[in-house]
């Protein structure tokens, strides 16, 4: 059979509509605290360096309402060690889940009402901590604590409005450093971070639409002024559909320009898993008459040059041989941009049989590359296995294997029906690869180790009242003041536009330059490899507020700036350094000491003899040097020129 | 059932459930001055304000929505939710040892309960295969549970009613006793049941878990199957208790049943033995023993139980500034013994001197032991320690103070001969005192030191 689907860039919002595509966001914003959510260790310290270890595995647990998660039993199979790297000065024994929550950061919560109020939510009168379970390990207590702020909400977009179902404050999760086997060994300086969870309604159905609808929530968390930015402070998962088929969500997507492929190819693959299931159905193969098996061929292929099972062989693993009834020439189907269907079962094995060398299957459809054709006609002959069979070989520990054959067994199976609910992975290339079954509600169980908090209605009138100008509101402002497209878009990257204004209203800065320093200075001091984000809005507030006491010249600003940034830090920043860089900066000159530092350079002949514009240049640099910041430069040159013309009447 | 169809709810909050005629487990569609939702109502912890109702969405999480802003709640069903662990039948083996799992409460096994918002302990051998299905490798598990208590609960009639039942359960034949137990006071029932219940002939394992079985990253489970393997495969037959040995998911230790103290509030490896070093470590290898000075295991079902107990016995931890008034008080009130924790080596200030002198005189019985709980009472060290004796105190060696409760509570059970008692309370029964302390008894890590770091920095693969 043949799955023709448009390249990504002929896809046209038509070709989007005839499949059905249906997108939802959920993104993930850090808050910009000054401790986690549940312990007082402090918030934004980042490194992988580490002290100790410890070991951690987990075992599913029932819901509150008595069930067994599905994602849960999966992860119950992959029998994962999980090993953390913890350092002291980012996590504390809270985050390794050995001592109970302390109640929540009080600023991380007024900053999630804010966006909460921001995304026009129905408040909650009272937040109940739940615990969702997370059994890969990704958070040392096995779940994480999370709470609803806000449900039914909207956004603007276009000229419509896109539903927003509900948002969260909750911990974020570890990193992971490597995951090679049953072993899986993760990074904790992420852990316990407080972030917002914006969930929307499934309401874009083009894979453009859900980048710039990501993007207005980006903002609108941004125009708070009080969250993270940088690198993983902010990220979003995506979930797709396409009529017919499941909703899909793709984890972890760092940035926004990444999610028109994304959807492309997630669509993609549904659309083709659903052909998949009709052309099975033409076969006659129904989840009812689907049939496999599986059988040790460990002596049958003991003669094979494929490398991968000779290895396995030498190491006495064992190799199994899946027969898939039917199923000839599916597997090699391209279901995503250069993916196949062959994928799908490799993947599988490679999370939940802890199979993670690849390749770790190889699958009769591509025979001929990797397996003699004797091999093949060999392993048909032991498998009892006829032409029409598609046929999976799997090696490695017998433990495994078994789980592997079963796995393989379980996802054909699942092709019968059409798209399993699966989490998925972002992978770089823009397609995405198997995580984990798709967790429901029944991983959601309440945390009894911390009370039900109330939402006072003066709490969230204090916040309301507080509240900044909606992005779309503020740029109509900043192209009034005749900010570019660009200067705009970098303030709100930067989470610097609430800033900007205080600067302008507060301080009475020239928005000009006030651009020129947070927009073009800073990408300068980026490109130095200057770590910007580590001056926090009040940092530079104070440079500026330097500036307007007129303690130096605009070009002071620069300076203790640059030099606030390039003065070697830990990896916290409590901004007592740009105070330092103040005090120590000199104070202004007089135009005294500038006359007399003139005549000392005119008169001490450094420049005798040349013209007056060399002169100029000569003395004009030395004196620069020396009053650099501390006087404004036009008045230097100024007072240059004037001197120089007395001394020319002089003679 | 009206008292159920508002569950936890009073006040404000059920007037508002009943004005609209829904209760728990309605699902509803509310409205609201701030805005509407959708979900179950679910029931309402007791201890919870009265003014917000509950509801579960359809996505999991929990909401509370304030009663006074309520204008609407419209049913559009009842889906009620019952907590229930999966129980599958326990397989039996012949081949087996026979395991018999002593329940008295704690968090081996615990489901939620609503009312209270906490979780409340379940139990029986169909929902421990249900959620612990590695416990039928190893045994044939029979479970009883004899209370349902918080182990801030267990006192003197749970002791003697959990000793004679072991008593009568060696009696019938088994294999092994595991006692599930809350983590609180462990040590305290280990101890007594050391002195009620001595040489047993099989292994009698105290378990427990200091993360509830309600998450994923519980030691219960691990603590459980490691407690059956050294009930079932161990040699060790004494009072033991067997908890995490590290924080990590690596195995377990064996403590002997009086020389072990829950160490910090809520560590996973909370429990320590003091003054020595654990029996043995128990994982999926097996047992490794780290001592040969314990009692084996028997063919015989003898056991010598003594379940006495005086229950007029306190323990006071002294304190400088400590008043005469306070002994004075725990004499007239009527109590035949007090185990004082002294300062370093057994030191308590003079001015209380004279009350303890008219409580030894009243007959009062009084041992002194250490608050640095590792070291022995050592009074002849300080003239202030001799003095003490003289007025009748009497230094009980390295036994910990919560063991020396237990065992003067004990001892007094039985007898008030002066002399008696003393006999009784330093001959050991099972290490309680020791007469060597060797110099890996007592190890109290400090971080930061360079090759403490080493040994925190990896874990062992």
């Amino acid at each position: 059979m043949n799955l023709f689907f448009k390249p990504f860039d002929d896809m046209t919002p038509e070709d989007y509509a005839d499949i059905g595509l249906m997108c939802g966001l959920e993104v993930h914003q850090q808050l910009l605290t000054k401790r986690k959510l549940f312990c007082h260790c402090p918030a934004g310290r980042y490194s992988s360096a580490y002290d100790a270890e410890i070991l951690r595995q987990m075992r599913p647990t029932l819901s509150e309402l008595g069930e067994y998660d599905g994602t849960a039993l999966m992860e119950k199979k992959t029998r994962k060690n999980i090993y953390y790297r913890i350092h002291r000065d980012t996590v504390c024994t809270y985050d390794i889940d050995d001592t109970p929550p302390f109640f929540p950061d009080d600023q991380a919560i007024d900053i999630a009402l804010e966006v909460a109020l921001l995304l026009n939510l129905n408040m909650v009168g009272e937040m109940h901590i739940a615990r969702k379970q997370y059994l890969d390990g990704s958070i040392p207590a096995g779940f994480q604590r999370t709470a609803i702020l806000g449900v039914s909400g909207w956004i603007p977009y276009k000229d419509r409005r896109i539903g927003i179902r509900q948002l969260s404050i909750e911990e974020d999760s570890c990193r992971e450093v490597t995951d090679v086997g049953h072993e899986r060994v993760l990074l904790t300086d992420r852990l316990g971070m407080p972030l917002v969870e914006t969930v929307t309604e499934p309401e874009m159905y083009t894979p453009r639409a859900t980048a710039e609808v990501c993007q207005i929530i980006r903002m609108l968390c941004r125009a708070t002024g009080k969250v993270r930015t940088g690198y993983g402070a902010g990220r979003q998962d995506v979930n797709v559909s396409v009529r017919g088929g499941t909703r899909i969500e793709i984890k972890g997507v760092p940035q926004i320009k990444r999610i028109p492929l994304l959807v492309y190819n997630e669509a993609r693959r549904q659309w083709s898993l659903l052909q998949i299931r009709d052309e099975l159905k033409r076969r006659g193969i129904t989840t009812d008459t689907f049939s496999w098996t599986a059988t040790d061929v460990t002596r049958n292929v003991r003669k094979t040059h494929f490398p991968p099972i000779r290895d396995a062989l030498g190491h006495g693993q064992r190799v199994q041989c899946v027969v898939l009834r039917g199923f000839a020439g599916l597997l090699n189907l391209e279901i995503q941009e250069y993916t196949t269907f062959g994928k799908e079962f490799s993947d599988r094995v490679r999370v939940i049989a802890c199979l993670t060398r690849q390749p770790n299957i190889v699958h009769s459809d591509t025979a001929s590359e990797l397996l003699s054709v004797r091999d093949w006609k060999e392993l048909r002959r032991r498998a009892k296995s006829g032409d029409q069979d598609a046929l999976v070989l799997v090696w490695g520990d017998e433990a495994d294997v078994r789980t592997a054959c079963e796995e393989i067994a379980v996802r054909a199976r699942e092709a019968t029906l059409g798209v399993p609910s699966d989490t998925r992975q972002a992978l770089k290339d823009g397609t995405n690869g198997f995580e984990r079954v798709l967790p429901g509600a029944e991983r959601m169980y309440p945390d009894t180790d911390l009370p039900p908090m109330n939402i006072a209605p003066q709490r969230l009138d204090r916040i309301a009242a507080l509240l900044p100008p909606k992005p779309w509101d503020r740029e109509k402002r900043y192209r009034k003041l005749g900010l570019s497209d660009h200067a705009i878009h970098v303030l709100f990257r930067r989470n610097r536009a609430t800033l900007f204004e205080r600067l302008m209203d507060e301080l009475g800065i020239d928005p000009g330059f006030a651009t020129r320093i947070l927009v073009e200075q800073f990408t300068a001091f980026s490109r130095e490899g200057l770590p910007i984000y580590s001056l926090c809005d009040d940092d530079v507030f104070e440079v500026f507020k330097a500036l307007a006491a007129g303690d130096f010249s605009q070009e002071g600003v620069t300076i203790v700036l640059g030099r606030a940034l390039r003065t070697p830090i830990d990896i916290a920043f409590d901004g007592s350094h740009v105070a330092a860089e103040l005090n120590e900066f000199p104070p202004p000159a007089t135009v005294d000491e500038l006359d007399t530092r003139i005549q000392a350079h005119l008169s001490n002949g450094e420049a005798a003899g040349k013209p007056a514009s060399k002169t100029h240049r000569i003395i004009m640099g030395r004196l620069m040097a020396e009053f650099r910041g501390r006087l404004h430069g036009t008045l230097i040159a100024e007072r240059l020129r004037d001197s120089q013309l007395k001394v020319a009447e002089g003679t | 059932m009206e008292e159920n169809r508002f569950k936890g709810y009073r006040g404000i909050g059920k007037a508002v459930l009943e004005q609209h005629n829904v209760g728990v487990w309605s699902d509803v569609k509310v409205e609201s001055t701030r805005g509407r939702f959708e979900g179950l109502i679910l029931p309402r912890s007791v201890t919870a304000d009265e003014h917000h109702i509950v509801l579960k969405l359809v996505t999991g999480y929990n909401i509370g929505i304030a009663a006074d802003t309520v204008t609407k709640i419209t049913e559009q069903g009842r889906r009620e939710a019952h907590y229930k662990i999966s129980e599958q039948s326990f397989p039996t083996d012949p081949r087996k040892p026979n395991i018999v799992l002593l329940g008295t409460g704690g968090t081996i096994a615990s489901r939620l309960d609503y009312r209270s918002g906490a979780v409340i302990p379940s139990f029986s051998p169909g929902e421990l295969y249900g959620s612990v299905p590695e416990l039928a490798d190893t045994c044939n598990l029979r479970t009883e549970k004899l209370f349902g208590v918080f182990s801030e609960n267990m006192g003197p009639e749970q002791y003697v009613v959990l000793a004679n039942r072991i008593g009568e359960i060696i009696a019938d034949g088994i294999d092994g006793i595991v006692v599930g137990h809350g983590t609180d006071t462990m040590h305290h029932t280990a101890a007594i049941l050391t002195f009620m219940v001595q040489n047993p002939p099989v292994p009698i394992v105290m378990v427990g878990s200091q993360r509830s079985s309600d998450r994923p990253s519980s030691d219960a489970a691990v603590n459980l199957i490691n407690a059956v393997r050294a009930a079932s495969q161990g040699e060790m037959a004494e009072v033991l208790v067997c908890m995490f040995g590290p924080t990590s998911h690596q195995y377990c230790l064996l403590h002997r049943g009086t020389r072990v103290r829950k160490m910090h509030s809520s560590y996973r490896s909370t429990f320590r033995t003091l003054g020595d070093t654990p029996m043995a470590s128990v994982d999926a290898h097996g047992i490794k023993p780290f001592r040969a000075d314990f009692n084996h295991r028997r063919n015989d079902r003898n056991v010598t139980l003594n379940t006495a107990f005086e229950q007029r016995v306190t323990l006071l931890y002294y304190y400088p500034n400590m008043q005469p008034d306070i002994v004075d008080a725990i004499v007239e009130k009527g109590y035949r013994g007090i185990v004082i924790a002294g300062t370093g080596l057994g030191h308590i200030n003079k001015p209380i001197y004279a009350a303890i002198k008219r409580a030894t005189d009243a007959g009062v019985h009084i041992y002194m032991t250490v608050q640095t709980l590792w070291g022995f009472v050592q009074m002849y060290v300080y003239e202030t320690g001799r003095e003490i004796m003289s007025l009748g105190v009497i230094p009980a060696g390295n036994m910990l103070p919560e063991v020396a409760y237990m065992k003067l509570c004990w001892t007094l059970g039985q007898t008030d001969d002066r002399d008696e008692v003393r006999r009784i309370m330093l001959m050991p029964v099972a290490d309680e005192i020791t007469t060597r302390e060797p110099y890996n008894g007592y190890l109290v890590f400090q971080g930061a030191i360079p090759e403490v770091q080493d040994f925190l920095r990896r874990v062992m693969r």
